[in-house]
C-alpha cells in the first residue's frame, strides 16, 4: 500500500515538473526573442483550454459521466468575473482584482454546478449528456438578453437595453448579445504576466484534482464510475460524490472562464456554445480519459494546431479535421493499439538483444 | 496506458517539429508593403469574410498593375480565419504580424475587432471596413472605420422613416444573438420615440433557430404594423421576405447595409424583394463606372458571384490607405508604429471617392459619409431622393 | 384560433425535426452512438439535389433518387472507414469525437467546392397550400407532404425491423452485440445496413429540410442536427415512433415559447421542458427503462 502511493505520489509529481518544464523552456525561448508573435499570443488561450480540459477529466474520466455542457460553467464564471472587474475598476488595485474575480468566477460556476448537478446527476449516460448540453444552451440564452449598467445609483439589471433607465453618465457593461468590452485593458500594467499566471492556475488545478482523486472521496468517486451498483451496495452515496466532482468540476472551469475573459477585450456569449464543449470534451479524450497529463498535451496539440495551420489558408480547417480522425483511430482504435504494441515489444526486443550482445 | 503516453509524446514530438517548421517571423523586406486581412473564412459568416479577402485582392491588383501604394507594390498576406471568434482572431492578427503584415484591412465581424483592436492599439494601423460596434476602434489613434456604425445606422433609419413619413407603425424583427443586428436595434428602439415611431411589435430570435419566422410573423401581422425593421444580415432577409409573403404580410420591409446582398443570393425569388428599402451606402446594381467596373472584375474573379457591401466597403479601405499612404509618404522599410502613426495623421487629410460614397474621417477614426436609401423595383436599386 | 395557428406552426416545425431524428434514432439504436455527422449528410443530399437540378439540369425526381444513393454510400463509407475501427474501443466516447471529425470534414469540404455565400432552394416539391376556416388556417404543402413522409417512413422502419430477417437482425445487434454474432447474424453488414438507411433518410430531410426553410450553406445540417439529437432523446432514443413524437413536440414547444413567452429565449424553453421531461422519465416518453441487474 505504501509502496502505491508513493508512486502516486511520484507520478504526480511528474505531472506538475512536466508543466514547469514546459513553462521553462517556453519562458527562455520568449525571452531570447525566439517565439513567433503568433505562438506568444497562444500561450494563455493554452492555460485557459489547458484548465478546462483537466476539469472536464474530473467528470469524464474519473466520475464516468459524459457532459456536454462544460461551456457553460466558462461562461459563468466569465461573465461573472468580468462584470466584477468592471464595476470595480476604479477602486480595486488589478492584482488585488484579479485574485478575487478569479475566486469569485470560480464560486459562481460552482454554485450552477451545484444547482445543475443536482437534478443531471440523478440520469445516466446520453441522457445525462444531453441535458448537460441543454443546461449549457439555456445559459447562454439566458446570458444573452441580460443588460447591465452601472451609473451613481448604483446596479441597474434588465433584460433590454431600454430597460436599464440609467441616469446621464451611466455607462452599460454588459450589452446583451454585444457583451462586455474592455475588461483586458483594465490589466494593462500586468498583462506580461497573465501566462505566469496561467500556469500558476493550471498547477492549482492539478493540485485540487489530483488530491481529490487520491483521497478516500476521489476512490469512492472512481468506484461509481467502474461499478456502480457494487458502490452503492458497499454504502458509498454515488449522488453526493458525483455531486462532489461536478461542483469542482464546474468551479475550475468557471477559472478557466476568468482567463479567458480577462485575457480578450471583448467576450461575447455566442462563444461559449456546444460547439466548445464539445471541443473541450475532444482534448479530454484524445488525450486519454482519466489521463491527466494526456490532457494537457492533447490540449497544447489540438488547440495549436489548427493556428499553426495558418500556411494553408482554406485547407486548414479541413486538414485539421483529417488530422483529428486519424488521431483518434490511431490512438483508440484496437488495431492500431495492437499493432503499436507489437511495434513497441520488437524495439524492446532489438535494444535487449544489443544490450546482450 | 503507458502506450498511450508514449503514443502521445510522439504525437507531440511531431507538433512541436510542425511548430519549427512554420514560417518564422519574416524580416520586413523593404521593397513591398504588406497587408492582411482578417475575418470569418470559414465557419457560419464565412460569406462576409471570403467577400473582404476577394474586394481587397480586386484593390491591391488594380492599385499594383498602377505602381502600388507611393511607388512601391502593395503584397496581400493569406486569409487570416477567425470564424468570427474575437480569440482567433487576435491568434489571426499575430500569426499576420509574424507574416511581416503592416497594415490591417479587418477585422471583418465586430466582436473580433474589438479584441484585435485591442491588441493592435497604437501599434498597427487598422482599418475595418465592416467592424460595426462602437468600441471596434475606440482603443487607440490608430483605427479607423469604413462604414456606419451600429447606433448611427439605428437612428438614421429612424429618422428617414419618420422624415419620409414611410409609416408610424413599426414592427422590428431581429436576430438577438448577434451582436451587430442587436447594435442596430437598440438603437432603432431607443430613437424611436424621438421620431414620433411607434413599435407595436419588437420580435426576435436567435442564431440557433434562425429558419423558421412563423410565430413572429404571425405577430407582426396581428400587430397592424405598417413597416417591418429588419436589421439582420441578407441570408435570413431573404428567408423572412419568404416567409413573410406566404404568411400574407404585405407591409413595408426596410433593411440597412446588412441587407444589401439580397438580390444576388443564388436562386432567390426576387420578386419577394420588391419595395423592399434599404439605406445602404453601396448598391452592386449602380450605374457609375467605379461600380460597374468594381463588380466586373468581382464577376470575373469568382465565378459570376455578385459582391455585397462587404466587398465594396473593403475596397474602399485599400483606396484610402493608399491616399493615406501617399498622403504620409511611408516607406515599407518603416516600423509599424511610424507608419501607424504617419498614416492616422494622414487620415485626416484624405478625402476618398469610393464606391461607397465621398468619405472623410474623424479624428476618432469614424467615417463621415452620407448614406443612400435605396428600393428595390423591377429587381434592381433605385436610389430614393 | 391564434392558438390552432401557432399549433398547425409548431407541427410544421417539428415534422421537419422528426424527419432527421428518424434517420437519428435508428443509428443509435443499433449501432449505439451519436452520430454527430448526421446533420452534415443532410446538408450534402440538399446540396446534391441542388447542384443536380439547378447545375446538371436534371429532373427533381432523378436529383432526390441521385442524392439518396450518394448519401447512402457516403453513410456506409464513413462508417466503414472512422467508425468500425472505434467499434471495440474501449470508451465508447472514440468513436463519438470521430464522429465529430467528420462533421467537421463534411463541413469544410462542403465550403471548399460550394462557397460560403448562402444559396436559395429550388423548388422542388409542388403542393399548392390548404387553406380552412374561410383563409383562416393555412396549411402549407410541404408541411403536408412532410408529415406524410414522416408516417411513411416511421411505419416502413417499423414494418421493416419487425418483420424481416435483416430487420430483426438489426434488433438482435441493438440488444446484444455478441450474442447475435454467436447467432450467426453478420453484425458488420447489420451495421452497414443500418448506416446506409439512416444516410439514405438524411438525403430525403436533407430535401424536405431546405424545402420548407429553403436555405442552404455548409452549415445548415449542424443546428438541425443537435435539435433532432434532443428531439430522439426527448422521444426515448432508440424508439421509432418516440423519435417522431419527441420531433413533433419540440416542434410545438418551441412555437408555444416563442408565442407565449418569449421569442428571445425560445431555445431555452425548449431546453428547460426537456430537462423536466428527463427527470420524470428518464429514459425519454417512449424510452424502454431497463433495470440494471447485478
Amino acid at each position: 500500500m505504501k509502496k502505491n502511493m508513493s508512486k502516486t505520489t511520484k507520478n504526480n509529481f511528474i505531472t506538475y515538473a512536466m508543466v514547469i518544464v514546459i513553462f521553462a523552456v517556453v519562458q527562455t525561448l520568449s525571452s531570447t526573442g525566439n517565439l513567433s508573435n503568433l505562438l506568444m499570443g497562444l500561450l494563455v488561450p493554452l492555460c485557459v483550454y489547458t484548465i478546462a480540459a483537466i476539469s472536464l477529466n474530473l467528470v469524464v474520466g474519473f466520475s464516468g459521466e459524459l457532459s456536454l455542457g462544460h461551456a457553460g460553467f466558462m461562461c459563468v464564471g466569465a461573465y461573472s468575473s468580468a462584470l466584477f472587474s468592471q464595476v470595480v475598476k476604479d477602486s480595486i488595485p488589478s492584482v488585488p482584482r484579479l485574485i478575487l474575480a478569479i475566486l469569485i468566477g470560480a464560486a459562481v460556476a460552482g454554485v450552477f454546478g451545484i444547482i445543475i448537478g443536482i437534478p443531471v446527476l440523478r440520469l445516466r449516460g446520453d441522457y445525462l449528456a444531453i441535458v448537460t448540453l441543454a443546461f449549457g444552451e439555456i445559459i447562454k440564452n439566458l446570458i444573452n438578453i441580460l443588460y447591465v449598467g452601472v451609473d451613481e445609483n448604483g446596479l441597474h439589471v434588465a433584460t433590454s437595453s431600454a430597460g436599464l433607465k440609467m441616469a446621464a453618465g451611466g455607462k452599460q457593461i454588459m450589452k446583451g448579445a454585444l457583451g462586455i468590452s474592455g475588461t483586458s485593458t483594465l490589466y494593462k500594467d500586468i498583462k506580461g504576466y497573465f501566462f505566469l499566471i496561467g500556469i500558476i492556475l493550471i498547477l492549482v488545478t492539478l493540485f485540487i484534482v489530483q488530491n481529490l482523486v487520491n483521497s478516500r472521496s476521489g476512490r469512492a468517486i472512481m468506484s461509481t464510475r467502474d461499478n456502480r451498483i457494487a458502490a452503492e451496495s458497499v454504502g458509498i452515496n454515488i449522488t453526493s460524490y458525483k455531486l462532489l466532482a461536478f461542483t469542482i468540476s464546474a468551479a475550475l472551469a468557471g477559472v478557466a472562464g476568468v482567463l479567458y475573459a480577462h485575457n480578450l477585450s471583448m467576450l461575447k456569449v455566442s462563444i461559449f456554445d456546444y460547439n466548445m464543449s464539445i471541443m473541450i470534451l475532444v482534448y479530454v479524450v484524445l488525450g486519454g480519459i482519466g489521463n491527466l497529463r494526456g490532457s494537457i498535451i492533447a490540449t497544447i496539440i489540438l488547440y495549436a494546431l489548427p493556428e499553426l495551420l495558418r500556411g494553408f489558408s482554406t485547407y486548414r480547417m479541413l486538414i485539421y479535421a483529417i488530422v483529428l480522425i486519424a488521431m483518434m483511430l490511431f490512438n483508440w482504435a484496437p488495431a492500431a493499439r495492437n499493432w503499436r504494441s507489437r511495434m513497441l515489444e520488437k524495439i524492446k526486443g532489438n535494444r535487449q538483444k544489443k544490450e546482450a550482445a | 496506458m503507458r502506450n498511450l503516453k508514449k503514443v502521445l509524446s510522439v504525437t507531440a514530438a511531431a507538433a512541436l517539429a510542425v511548430t519549427a517548421m512554420t514560417p518564422a517571423a519574416v524580416f520586413a523586406d523593404d521593397e513591398t508593403f504588406k497587408v492582411g486581412v482578417i475575418g470569418p473564412m470559414t465557419g457560419d459568416y464565412a460569406q462576409y469574410g471570403t467577400n473582404v479577402y476577394n474586394a481587397a485582392k480586386i484593390a491591391i491588383d488594380e492599385i499594383n498593375a498602377d505602381g502600388g501604394f507611393n511607388g512601391y507594390q502593395v503584397e496581400l498576406l493569406d486569409a487570416g480565419d477567425d470564424q468570427g471568434d474575437p480569440e482567433k482572431a487576435v491568434n489571426a492578427y499575430n500569426d499576420l504580424l509574424d507574416k511581416g503584415m503592416q497594415m490591417l484591412c479587418g477585422t471583418v465581424t465586430s466582436g473580433a475587432c474589438i479584441a484585435v483592436g485591442a491588441e493592435a492599439a497604437e501599434s498597427t494601423f487598422l482599418f475595418t471596413p465592416s467592424g460595426t460596434a462602437v468600441d471596434c476602434i475606440t482603443a487607440g489613434s490608430n483605427e479607423f472605420r469604413m462604414c456606419f456604425t451600429d447606433p448611427m445606422q439605428g437612428t438614421k433609419s429612424a429618422e428617414f422613416i419618420s422624415e419620409k413619413g414611410l409609416a408610424t407603425k413599426i414592427a422590428v424583427l431581429y436576430d438577438s444573438m448577434a451582436d451587430y443586428n442587436v447594435g442596430i436595434h437598440d438603437a432603432f428602439v431607443a430613437s424611436a420615440e424621438e421620431y414620433g415611431l411607434e413599435i407595436v411589435a419588437d420580435e426576435a430570435y436567435t442564431t440557433d433557430s434562425n429558419t423558421d419566422f412563423s410565430v413572429q410573423i404571425s405577430k407582426i401581422k396581428e400587430s397592424g404594423a405598417e413597416l417591418v425593421f429588419l436589421p439582420n444580415y441578407y441570408s435570413d432577409n431573404a428567408l423572412i421576405l419568404q416567409q413573410a409573403s406566404d404568411a400574407g404580410l404585405d407591409v413595408k420591409f426596410f433593411g440597412v447595409d446588412g441587407m444589401d446582398g439580397i438580390l444576388s443570393v443564388e436562386n432567390f425569388d426576387t420578386s419577394l424583394a420588391e419595395g423592399v428599402m434599404l439605406l445602404t451606402p453601396f448598391s452592386a446594381t449602380g450605374e457609375d463606372e467605379a461600380t460597374v467596373n468594381f463588380v466586373k472584375a468581382y464577376n470575373d474573379a469568382h465565378n459570376g458571384e455578385t459582391p455585397n457591401q462587404f466587398a465594396a466597403d473593403a475596397y474602399d479601405v485599400i483606396y484610402a490607405m493608399k491616399a493615406a499612404a501617399e498622403d504620409a509618404g511611408i516607406t515599407p522599410d518603416m516600423s509599424n508604429e511610424d507608419i501607424s502613426a504617419a498614416l492616422s495623421a494622414s487620415m485626416l487629410n484624405i478625402e476618398l471617392n469610393g464606391l461607397t460614397g465621398t468619405a472623410k474621417w474623424t479624428e476618432d477614426g469614424e467615417c463621415d459619409k452620407a448614406p443612400k436609401a435605396y428600393e428595390i423595383k423591377d429587381g434592381v436599386y433605385v436610389e430614393v431622393e | 384560433m391564434s392558438f390552432i395557428s401557432y399549433l398547425k406552426d409548431g407541427i410544421s416545425l417539428g415534422s421537419i425535426y422528426a424527419i432527421i431524428a428518424l434517420g437519428y434514432t435508428m443509428v443509435y439504436g443499433i449501432a449505439k452512438m451519436l452520430n454527430f455527422a448526421h446533420g452534415d449528410v443532410i446538408m450534402v443530399g440538399a446540396f446534391v439535389i441542388l447542384t443536380a437540378i439547378t447545375k446538371a439540369g436534371l429532373s427533381p425526381l432523378l436529383s432526390v433518387l441521385l442524392a439518396v444513393v450518394l448519401c447512402t454510400v457516403l453513410g456506409v463509407t464513413i462508417e466503414m472507414v472512422a467508425y468500425r475501427p472505434l467499434r471495440k474501443a474501449s470508451s465508447n466516447l472514440a468513436v463519438l469525437i470521430t464522429a465529430i471529425g467528420v462533421s467537421y470534414l463534411l463541413q469544410n469540404l462542403a465550403l471548399l467546392i460550394f462557397g460560403a455565400d448562402a444559396k436559395s432552394f429550388v423548388t422542388v416539391i409542388n403542393v399548392p397550400t390548404v387553406t380552412l376556416f374561410d383563409g383562416q388556417l393555412t396549411i402549407k404543402g410541404i408541411t403536408i407532404v412532410t408529415i406524410i413522409a414522416c408516417i411513411i417512413i416511421m411505419c416502413g422502419l417499423t414494418f421493416f425491423v419487425k418483420k424481416t430477417k435483416p430487420g430483426r437482425a438489426m434488433q438482435a445487434v441493438s440488444e446484444d452485440r455478441d450474442a447475435a454474432q454467436l447467432m450467426g447474424v453478420n453484425v458488420n453488414a447489420t451495421i452497414s445496413l443500418t448506416f446506409a438507411i439512416g444516410s439514405g433518410l438524411a438525403a430525403i430531410a436533407g430535401l424536405l429540410l431546405c424545402s420548407a426553410y429553403p436555405t442552404l450553406t455548409p452549415y445548415t445540417g449542424a443546428m438541425p442536427g443537435i435539435k433532432a439529437f434532443v428531439a430522439a432523446v426527448f422521444g426515448g432514443i432508440g424508439s421509432i415512433p418516440g423519435a417522431m413524437v419527441g420531433g413533433i413536440l419540440l416542434g410545438v414547444i418551441e412555437i408555444f415559447g416563442r408565442a407565449y413567452i418569449s421569442s428571445q429565449v425560445a431555445d431555452a424553453i425548449v431546453f428547460a421542458v426537456l430537462i423536466i421531461v428527463l427527470l420524470v422519465r428518464p429514459a425519454g416518453l417512449f424510452g424502454k427503462n431497463i433495470q440494471e441487474k447485478v
